[in-house]
């Protein structure tokens, strides 16, 4: 704990980080796949309607985008704040 | 050659080849054996993870619920890959940082008490068992099929053969092992699925296939499944049906269980480095998502298969007759899944026709009492046989259905010894060794191991031969337990410094009892059937079945640990600075071995 001020800077960074990634999670998931899906049951896709693609598909590819994203901006910050592995 | 000895053939290959991967691979590094995972590319690690977590339910039960359930079970999708986010960002980087090999370990050490170690033992065990008992259910279903005997006689040889497997036991910890496996697993679970795909939508990838058009009739496929399985007055394929609330609360315990299961969690504590962690999990994901993005298409297909099989001249025709059953090739799958006693007719109106329809719903008694027919004829289908059934019935070359067989024991098999070497591990290292006798010499550390191993199997196929349901379902229990006990407390230790030991032990403890006591009530007391006083029909609480009470159990578990925490002593600084030095990468040595 060098600098202490600093690692509090990367940790809020890192929270907020994972708040809006789990915001996206629970959007897409829950949210397309299961409580919105009456509200997107006019668009349709492939014989069915958006929901359900969301529900079967689509939110594992969001999924892992967000698990690639997340690692590729905390490998950034980790670099930015001088707390990456040397 | 006879299916038999094709597939004899290729499970022998596969069994052959993963052991001699796993000559190979220990010969160099013998020494290194608790840090297999170490200097493996995330890339290789993810693979690894991947065929550890896919087990019987993922390969062979989780089509078959969706196949016959449609949209509402789309709950094991997203919940069992929706937990790699949870693991991803709030797990794996920090407890990689903490440099131990164990669960209870970073629990132990968070909480500064043995007492919230041996609670982290005692839900890990729980779980773990639970988890076996999945397992063991699906394989007997595997072997019964494929050594052509009953489901019972088929568990008890599957049980002889998991146990071998888990005592031969390092080769667990070889990382190339699992690469195979998973490379065995995938294959045999898209092969079939894209010739199926090409079948009935000319497209060669699965997923796209789903939301393609059904060829033979021109319609989208969904369209078409939709309108053949109301027309026999089934649920419509793609429609909501569930119950909304029970739906949202089941894949929330799916993806939270996912984040606490130890023998996932392990995985990521002895990557090479805390920014490797966080790539690991994104890789496991890509691998298990290939085989997940894959399951809907195979469910869709598999039901619009077997619905046109029983009504080849359309619904609104005659049904299969039971002549053609007998005789025909493209039946033939039909008489040795009834061998296994898990598929099953009869014609109940004797007019030598099996006809299939839900004679629950009330618009097809009328239609049925107008026909003649006195009730559903295709009297059992098993919903874990179908993805195992699902080449036959498609009618593929025979060496795919070999291919399916050495891909379902692959899974089944590597997760349940992994689950048994989790256990006796947690027995022997962490129960006894850790607490109740740290003198215990290796030989009988090692001897207790094997004992609880002995024993774990054998409650797990004592319960197999009863489950409390299809082998997904008692998983998804499973994870209910880890949702409710293991999750939390690892959570808390990395984002809250204030959750001291006793909010953790009593969280732990009354997050697993709660959602303990839930399942048996509906399940059966220790999973006996016949003692539960409820049904998952008709829900102690409201709408809530006891595969959903994980997500609860785990908001009991975070209330009661805060409460007791505000009104117990602060943690002390060493601890607090323990958190602070997880948090951050910088530091981070390699794995540490107790």
């Amino acid at each position: 704990m060098s600098d202490n001020s600093s690692n509090n800077a990367y940790w809020a960074a890192n929270v907020r980080i994972i708040l809006i990634s789990l915001v996206i999670w629970a959007v897409v998931s829950f949210g397309f796949g299961i409580l919105l899906r009456p509200m997107l049951s006019g668009i349709a896709v492939g014989g069915t309607d958006l929901g359900f693609w969301f529900a079967q598909q689509g939110s594992i590819l969001v999924f892992l985008a967000l698990i690639f994203n997340y690692a590729w901006r905390m490998n950034k910050l980790d670099r930015e704040h001088g707390v990456d592995e040397e | 050659m006879d299916q038999f000895t094709i597939n004899l053939l290729f499970v022998g290959a596969s069994f052959a080849l993963y052991i001699g991967i796993a000559i190979w691979a220990r010969a160099g590094s013998t020494s290194e054996f608790y840090a297999a995972g170490r200097g493996v590319h995330p890339v290789t690690n993810g693979m690894a993870t991947a065929a550890d977590w896919m087990s019987a339910a993922s390969f062979i039960s989780m089509a078959g619920l969706i196949a016959f359930t449609g949209y509402d079970n789309s709950s094991f999708l997203m919940g069992w890959t929706g937990g790699y986010v949870l693991l991803a960002l709030l797990l794996a980087p920090y407890l990689r940082k903490f440099g131990k090999f164990t669960v209870s370990e970073f629990i132990g050490d968070r909480f500064y008490s043995q007492t919230a170690r041996l609670v982290a033992v005692v839900c890990l065990i729980v779980a773990s068992t639970t988890y076996v008992i999945g397992q063991m259910t699906g394989v007997g279903v595997a072997f019964g099929r494929f050594l052509e005997v009953s489901n019972t006689t088929g568990l008890l040889i599957g049980a002889c053969v998991v146990f071998a497997y888990a005592v031969f036991g390092g080769m667990k910890g070889v990382t190339y092992t699992q690469v195979a496996q998973y490379v065995v697993l995938i294959m045999a679970y898209t092969i079939p699925a894209i010739f199926i795909s090409l079948q009935l939508t000319g497209n060669p990838i699965p997923a796209l296939g789903l939301f393609g058009d059904h060829v033979a009739s021109g319609m989208p496929l969904l369209e078409k499944l939709d309108q053949i399985v109301a027309e026999l007055g089934f649920n419509e394929y793609t429609a909501h049906h569930a119950d909304t609330l029970n739906m949202v609360l089941f894949t929330l315990s799916l993806m939270i269980g996912t984040a606490g299961l130890p023998h996932v969690i392990m995985r990521f504590f002895t990557v090479p480095k805390v920014s490797d962690a966080r790539w690991s999990a994104g890789w496991a994901l890509v691998f298990i998502a290939l085989l997940y993005l894959t399951a809907p298409a195979v469910g869709a297909m598999a039901r619009l298969n077997i619905t046109e099989m029983m009504w080849p001249n359309g619904t609104q025709g005659e049904a299969v007759s039971v002549e053609a059953i007998d005789t025909e090739a493209r039946y033939d799958w039909m008489a040795t899944w009834q061998k296994t006693g898990l598929l099953d007719w009869e014609d109940k109106n004797g007019d030598g026709k099996i006809q299939y329809y839900n004679d629950k719903n009330a618009e097809m008694q009328a239609k049925a009492a107008e026909k003649g027919w006195t009730g559903n004829e295709l009297t059992k289908f098993n919903r874990d046989i179908l993805v195992l059934a699902n080449p036959e019935i498609a009618n593929l070359p025979s060496w795919v259905i070999g291919l399916v067989a050495a891909g379902g024991l692959a899974a089944a098999l590597s997760t349940a010894a992994g689950l048994l070497l989790a256990i006796s591990s947690a027995v022997s290292h962490d129960l006894i060794k850790g607490s109740l006798n740290p003198n215990i010499s290796e030989k009988k550390e090692l001897l207790s191991a094997r004992i609880a191993m002995g024993v774990a199997i054998a409650v797990a196929t004592y319960l197999g031969l009863n489950p409390p349901g299809f082998a997904a379902q008692t998983v998804a229990l499973a994870f209910g337990l880890a949702a409710a006990s293991i999750f939390p407390a690892l959570m808390m230790g990395i984002f809250s410094t204030r959750i001291n030991n006793h909010g953790a032990v009593a969280g732990m403890l009354a997050g697993l009892t709660i959602t303990l006591i839930y399942i048996f009530l509906h399940k059966g007391w220790f999973f006996v059937s016949g003692t539960n006083s409820f049904t998952d029909a008709d829900p102690l609480l409201g709408t809530i079945k006891s595969t959903s009470f994980g997500a609860i159990g785990a908001m009991i578990n975070f209330i009661v640990a805060y409460i007791v925490s505000g009104m117990t002593k602060a943690t002390p600084q060493e601890i607090v600075d323990l958190v602070h030095s997880v948090r951050v990468p910088r530091g981070a040595g390699s794995a540490q071995d107790h």
